[in-house]
């Protein structure tokens, strides 16, 4: 979701580049982190411009449409970009006990490697793992952060920013 | 006045905890009186505890911080049980208790105590440390027990165990638990960047030792019912897996070659094989693996998490959690595997069972309405009772004796974290294990000696 708002933004600053097409400082005034600051191919540019996330619902693993769409696009990159391999990282949030967390951790990250396999990415260049609730991203105490935690996160293994 | 001194030679196990103790035990024989007045029946729930009275050991001459020490030990073991009441010292009438003479009984009558430990250690001209004391009925104005032993110094706190589990024992007719250790994960670091560490402890919370470094992230140890021995699961390797370490030697193995993570371990009642999840695809699925054959057996099968597999102490079945049916509950199967029976019926999810030693019971966390319950059944599901609630309580193992619960207890937010506790069979007295720092997944050692 995060990434996804990054881009929305990025889309709206290329319109704003193209009203002022006659500013050529325009790529100067954008703040750090758009789109067109990545170099394409990168590491940064897969999660700054694809999203290297996708979130469950409490004790699923069931990938939602914007779950797929992200999936979809890492898809697409990974197929143009065939150098990496990746490892999909699978997390549970702290609602739940170690051990099925565990489990629940690699079953997200199987239900992504799966999707990802469906849209043509080598299962080869594909290594899963489960955190369990070892590993939050978000530590309050509440939803907000437990969605946050649970996750399925690509990794590119070889990648260079 | 002594009666007769019988010597014994301690049982191998003692040799082999690690603390190269060589103790010999020599029992100062007292007849059992027939009708014991003092007697805790540990079956009833919240219990009076019972007023005892421990005068600081003579130390005659000696290290008398020692023996005030020792004493203070063995009174704290037998209060944090929640079944005795150590005195205060204060109210006692009779002072510089001798070992060797008759207490005077009234004086203990007149401030309530109803047994009375009287001791003494004493360095001897060898180095080593002899202790030595009884364990009155005051009522009855008889000796209970009197034993004597022989120690290097440095096991003066395990010399204060081992006194305290015998009045204990002597006391509740059960086996004592202080002579025992914990392991457990030491937990430090940031809530998102957690660095984990095995560590172990005595039971009450002495001597902490690391047992590995904290640059592999290592979860749920547990104790070797026969050896010196903890299977638990680290992401030292490349795939997570269940492992072995010797707690003497530091030698470290992993446990079987399979293919995928391998997690939730536990041995079997004899020690001679490990029981364990294998994470396949989406699924998990449990698996034994014979430590002597390295022969692997795969007990479950389907399209479900099947985890936290527990044998029974006889070793005949294994209690699981599975969410065959929809969500985490119960089931109990051949220690061969084959058809699972589900035992757990009431509302919520139900993971991480332990099978107690005694058979009778089965601990489990419970999950319910956002609330986390340690809680026991019957192996048939049947007598389900919830010892402690709150908003995160998981991971319950049993004391060597069955009558204890430890496990950990989380607390929310970013500064939040689990700490070791304790609970009784009742779901009366639960007491925090004082740790350095934050720590979970504890799991209880057998009995010492």
């Amino acid at each position: 979701m995060f990434n996804r708002e990054y881009a929305g933004q990025g889309a709206r600053w290329i319109v704003i580049c193209f009203a002022l097409l006659f500013a050529a400082a325009c790529a100067q005034t954008k703040p750090d982190g758009l789109a067109s600051n990545v170099k394409p191919g990168t590491g940064q540019d897969f999660v700054v411009n694809v999203g290297d996330r996708v979130f469950f619902e409490e004790d699923q693993s069931v990938l939602n449409s914007q779950g797929q769409s992200t999936l979809a696009g890492q898809a697409k990159w990974l197929n143009r970009y065939s150098q990496y391999t990746i490892t999909v990282e699978g997390h549970a949030d702290e609602r739940g006990t170690r051990q099925y967390n565990i489990a629940l951790g690699a079953r997200r990250a199987q239900a992504a490697r799966d999707y990802l396999v469906s849209q043509g990415v080598s299962a080869s260049r594909i290594k899963t793992i489960s955190y369990g609730k070892e590993r939050p991203v978000a530590v309050c105490n509440d939803n907000s952060c437990w969605s946050q935690n649970r996750r399925a996160v690509t990794v590119l293994n070889n990648a260079t920013n | 006045m002594l009666g007769t001194l019988k010597t014994h030679f301690v049982p191998t196990g003692l040799k082999s905890c690690g603390l190269a103790v060589l103790m010999t035990i020599a029992a100062v024989l007292a007849p059992r009186p027939a009708l014991a007045l003092v007697e805790i029946d540990i079956t009833q729930g919240n219990i009076e505890p019972l007023p005892i009275a421990l005068p600081s050991f003579s130390a005659e001459g000696g290290d008398s911080k020692l023996a005030a020490d020792m004493t203070g030990v063995i009174a704290s073991d037998l209060r944090r049980s929640g079944l005795f009441n150590p005195l205060d010292p204060a109210s006692f009438i009779q002072k510089n208790m001798s070992v060797n003479s008759t207490p005077r009984f009234g004086d203990w009558r007149q401030i309530s105590a109803q047994a009375l430990v009287t001791g003494t250690v004493i360095k001897q001209p060898d180095g080593r440390l002899r202790a030595e004391f009884r364990l009155w009925d005051v009522f009855a104005q008889e000796q209970m027990l009197g034993q004597q032993f022989y120690t290097t110094p440095e096991n003066w706190r395990r010399l204060a165990h081992i006194i305290a589990d015998a009045i204990y024992e002597r006391l509740t007719g059960e086996k004592g638990y202080f002579d025992t250790r914990i392991v457990f994960v030491d937990e430090t670091g940031t809530k998102d960047k957690r660095v984990k560490r095995l560590a172990i402890m005595d039971q009450d919370g002495a001597n902490v030792r690391y047992l590995t470094r904290g640059d592999d992230l290592v979860l749920t140890p547990r104790f070797s019912p026969t050896s010196q021995e903890i299977t638990y699961m680290s992401y030292g390797g490349t795939d997570p897996s269940v492992y072995l370490l010797n707690i003497e030697t530091g030698q470290r193995e992993i446990v079987g070659n399979f293919p995928g993570m391998t997690f939730a371990p536990r041995f079997s009642p004899d020690g001679q094989s490990v029981v364990m999840s294998l994470q396949q695809g989406g699924n998990a699925n449990i698996f034994k693996m014979d430590l002597r054959s390295r022969r692997t057996t795969r007990l479950t099968n389907g399209a479900a998490i099947d985890t936290s597999p527990s044998f029974s102490p006889d070793g005949r079945q294994i209690v699981f959690e599975s969410d065959r049916g929809g969500s985490q509950q119960l089931y109990v199967m051949s220690a061969n595997g084959g058809e699972a029976r589900r035992i757990s019926f009431g509302p919520g999810r139900y993971s991480t069972p332990v099978w107690s030693p005694r058979g009778d019971l089965i601990a489990f966390t419970k999950q319910h309405q956002g609330r986390f319950m340690i809680g026991v059944m019957k192996p048939d599901g049947k007598g389900e009772r919830i010892l402690t609630e709150g908003y995160h309580n998981e991971g319950p193992a049993w004391s060597p004796n069955g009558r204890v619960l430890v496990f950990f207890r989380d607390t929310p937010g970013a500064n939040g974290g689990p700490q070791v506790w304790t609970v009784d069979l009742t779901g009366y007295n639960e007491q925090r294990v004082d740790t350095p720092a934050f720590a979970s997944d504890p799991s209880w050692s057998p009995l010492i000696n």
